[in-house]
């Protein structure tokens, strides 16, 4: 018998006095053991499903139908309330996306699971303390002893996934519903993540619900898939299966927008992601930099910190090294892709290309100007030129303004253009970015996030630039959405001679779309040459382990199993009198730099 | 925590120190003469002179600057110009009347407005919502002095369980309590209503938090959820009102001492208003720079107990 089965669930939510349904007839099982993946991109009702099943939607703007049965507790949408209160925390176990406010600020760390413990499994306060920190050591929190007491802000989010995991594992729950638990981690803190959410499902038999968007880390961890759009299943069965036969088009081209890492060996090229509407390959030549051309921008010594003040006089106490004598060069048509896990500094170097931030040191020549000695007003001039797209399309784009004005600002303000040489360039933009013209008119929220983020690059190509910093500009985006900006701005590329350097930590993306990569690690750049070269053949140790890492969409690799670790990146902070040791970078092959360890 | 601490009561010695260098010179520049003021226009030349030289008045202004900060520091705020008394002396008399009276208003604002408001918030747009809200909107609307009246006529002249005059010079507890009741409930409930507000829009926010749904996946009960996980985060705004508050609570003092004819630092400024005693005005500044100074250093010592995180920031 299944542990979990959920027939015919239909989750309806009242707006504006009508009532519409976002899962329509879910029905999907999950045995003891296994680990079912609720799949979908954002909108699906994979998230409201499995707030459904544990009956946490609010109550009165929303209505569940159909039956989930739980092993031993029948149909829980039957429960009375304070029986359902017992299931959760008890026998189902719930961890979140977000592990940065899933746990309560003003609280211990400690306290939190020990309140479950006390709440459902009736242990005295001195129990439960000695249980909490056995699943603290479970978990694999370091130095759990003292983790115990202290607050959730003082734990990074890897480490605060684990409380959430200690929590939802404190009861031995039958199953456990993981809703996307690792999409706001690092990629080697994920894989430390679903390598510890298998070993607990080993030792303990529980049923895991996973639910992802990430068809990667499906492959990874699933056993059977469900997949979801817009509220109705469109295909399940065995991972094996659909990753090697999707019968539904829609599965197939969920799969093809997957960046895959490794697609691309052997090519040196950037490639676009293969059409969309099943056409296999859309047979694009490679967008090829020139290489007689000078480097549009040749970044040396880079060196940008931020002082920690502390004490009674605001001193500096403290120091982070958030760019580390950074060098690079960027060729006119060529895109340098800046690589490496949060805090790595990456997003600080952008900033400081463009002095957003102030670099301490370095020197940035830029089209042949000096970008360190350039006047506010030169400075003014110089962004023309460079332009920046950021990652959330939402919080970039003023709310109360048309994307017609929001492109046209740009102009307008460098004096470039003015009245209806303006609304011809705005529409000529949208037309770029595959926007209709009629669009101008519109208002930031009635776009997608995928149109949303065509309008910033719209904004930003308003002044004709000729180096775009794109900030992890399409993280946010679903896959087959991120497949079409990506094509986008490759074809932007191709078309107009544009330099990128592209931010991310998604090294699927990265191998789509670059030409060169730079591996960056607590401020430094550990290894930097032609993407072919770093990605298939990385030298230094923490490519090594960020690239084994990222999960692979092929369950055929599934259960390669990594030794289980908790390590964490240390931080850039160093004391105020630290002096950044000498580094010497070593060529490994053509154009292929590693530093020397 | 330390520096915390320290960092704090820096702020609060310089904040103290700017308002007092204010409150010198705003008595320097107001127009007449003390002396004149105090010996009357009949006077003749030789006694204002011999007077302003008994007040320190012929000295340089940098000189009686620093006199007046000298005495602050030790305790000589001066002498009344109508009582003759020391001023420190007329002040610490009724200071603790009220304090008596703040404090206690105080608690019963929190006692009632936090309760209401939290029950206010898990009932959104339901009757008891819309009670609270119309009933905590008439208490922000009412000037305490019409409340004042009200409160009277209804509990002390109809009904009379209260005293009409609280002197406040009761012996015992129970008659001092008696004494306070009234003038406690007017200023206590004005109090719940801001805070009733606060506690309410907090807690509405706090509600949708991330952690609250982590909360009632461990199947936590509502009340431990409101009470225990959200409460806590809730107020950080209501001590932020509190402290505000305070200042305006001592304002209202003032109506709600004459009122109910209760001794107070609100009496006394009055007083001495109608009377000019400058040198005792001096001194009320002086105590009330001091109270608002304390209450923000409090504010920001409770903030650091509430939330761990801010301590560290």
């Amino acid at each position: 018998m299944s542990v979990l089965s959920v027939e015919g669930l239909t989750v309806s939510f009242r707006s504006e006095g009508a009532w519409a349904s976002v899962v329509r007839d879910l029905s999907f099982e999950i045995g003891g053991g296994e680990t079912v993946a609720v799949v979908g991109e954002s909108g699906s009702g994979k998230s409201v499903t499995a707030l459904s099943i544990m009956r946490l939607l609010q109550e009165g703007v929303s209505k569940i139908e159909g039956k989930v049965m739980l092993e031993g507790r029948g149909d829980l949408l039957a429960l009375p309330d304070e029986t359902m209160r017992d299931v959760r925390g008890a026998e189902i176990g719930m961890i979140f996306q977000e592990p940065m406010t899933s746990l309560n600020p003003v609280m211990t760390a400690g306290f939190q699971v020990v309140e479950a413990l006390r709440r459902h499994r009736g242990m005295d306060r001195a129990a439960a303390r000695a249980e909490a920190l056995r699943l603290f050591d479970l978990v694999r929190i370091p130095d759990a002893k003292r983790r115990l007491d202290q607050h959730p802000h003082t734990f990074s989010g890897g480490m605060r996934q684990r409380v959430m995991i200690a929590m939802a594992m404190a009861c031995r729950p039958k199953l456990l519903i993981a809703d996307e638990p690792t999409t706001a981690l690092d990629v080697t803190i994920q894989a430390q993540i679903l390598e510890l959410i298998r070993e607990l499902q080993a030792d303990t038999g529980m049923a895991v619900m996973f639910i992802t968007h990430d068809m990667g880390v499906v492959a990874e961890i699933a056993d059977r898939v469900v997949v979801m759009l817009r509220g109705d299943k469109v295909e399940d069965g065995p991972a094996a299966e659909i990753f090697a036969a999707p019968r539904v088009a829609y599965t197939r081209m969920l799969l093809s927008a997957v960046p895959k890492l490794g697609s691309l060996d052997g090519s040196a090229t950037p490639r676009r992601f293969p059409d969309l509407k099943g056409d296999p390959d859309s047979a694009d030549p490679a967008n090829e930099p020139d290489l007689r051309a000078d480097e549009i921008l040749a970044v040396d010594g880079l060196v940008t910190r931020f002082d920690i003040r502390g004490g009674v006089f605001g001193r500096p106490v403290g120091r982070v090294h958030a760019v580390e004598n950074v060098s690079f060069s960027v060729r006119a048509g060529e895109t340098l892709a800046l690589v490496g896990e949060s805090g790595c500094g990456k997003s600080t170097t952008g900033r400081s290309i463009l002095r957003l931030i102030e670099p301490r040191a370095g020197a940035i020549r830029f089209d042949g100007r000096d970008v360190m000695a350039a006047t506010p007003t030169e400075m003014r001039d110089v962004r023309r030129q460079m332009q920046m797209i950021f990652q959330d399309p939402y919080g970039s784009l003023n709310p109360r303004k048309t994307v017609g004005s929001a492109i046209g600002e740009p102009l307008r303000v460098h004096g470039v253009a003015h009245g209806e040489e303006v609304e011809a360039k705005v529409v000529a933009m949208l037309d770029r970015v595959g926007l209709p013209p009629e669009h101008a008119l519109r208002f930031p929220h009635e776009f997608s996030g995928g149109q949303r983020q065509r309008v910033c690059i719209a904004r930003s190509l308003a002044l004709d630039p000729k180096l775009i910093v794109a900030d992890e500009s399409v993280s946010a985006l679903d896959a087959s959405v991120k497949a079409q900006v990506v094509n986008l701005m490759l074809d932007l590329q191709k078309d107009l001679g544009l330099a990128y350097i592209f931010i991310s930590h998604d090294i699927a993306v990265v191998e789509r779309i670059s030409h060169r990569v730079a591996v960056m690690l607590l401020g430094e750049i550990v290894e930097i040459g032609p993407r072919d070269a770093v990605l298939a053949n990385p030298r230094h140790p923490y490519t090594q382990k960020l690239i084994s890492a990222v999960p692979v969409p092929d369950p055929a690799r599934k259960g390669t199993r990594r030794p289980l670790l908790a390590d964490e990146i240390a931080s850039a902070v160093r004391p105020v009198d630290w002096t950044p040791p000498e580094r010497r970078m070593v060529e490994v092959g053509p154009d292929h730099f590693v530093m020397e360890s | 925590m330390t520096a915390f601490v320290i960092k704090r009561l820096a702020f609060a010695i310089v904040t103290l120190f700017g308002v007092l260098t204010i409150v010198f010179f705003i008595v320097r520049v107001l127009p007449g003469d003390p002396a004149l003021v105090i010996l009357g226009d009949q006077a003749n030349q030789a006694s204002i002179e011999a007077l302003r030289a008994r007040l320190g008045l012929d000295q340089p202004l940098f000189v009686q600057y620093l006199d007046f900060l000298g005495g602050v520091v030790v305790g000589d705020w001066g002498v009344s110009m109508v009582s003759g008394r020391p001023v420190i002396q007329e002040i610490m008399n009724v200071l603790p009347d009220t304090i008596e009276l703040t404090v206690v208003s105080l608690i019963l604002g929190v006692v009632v407005g936090v309760p209401l408001g939290v029950w206010s918030a898990i009932k959104r747009n339901k009757v008891p919502d819309y009670i609270v809200r119309i009933a905590s909107l008439l208490g922000l609307s009412l000037p305490a002095f019409v409340s004042a009246i009200l409160l009277l006529m209804a509990f002390a002249i109809q009904l009379r369980w209260f005293p009409v005059i609280s002197s406040g010079q009761g012996d015992t507890i129970g008659a001092r309590l008696r004494d306070l009741a009234l003038p406690a409930i007017n200023l206590g409930l004005i109090m719940a209503a801001y805070i009733t507000r606060v506690a309410r829009s907090a807690m509405l926010e706090v509600l949708n938090q991330d952690y609250v749904r982590t909360a009632r996946a461990k199947g936590l009960s509502f009340a431990v959820i409101v009470w225990r996980h959200c409460l806590r985060n809730a107020l950080i705004p209501v001590v932020t009102v509190v402290g505000l508050y305070l200042g305006i609570l001592i304002g209202n003092s003032v109506l709600t001492e004459i009122v109910f004819n209760r001794p107070g630092l609100g009496k006394l400024i009055i007083g001495a208003l109608n009377q000019r005693d400058y040198t005792m005005l001096q001194g009320m500044m002086v105590i009330y720079t001091l109270i608002v100074v304390l209450v923000n250093l409090a504010t920001d010592l409770v903030y650091g107990l509430i939330d761990p995180r801010i301590k560290y920031q």
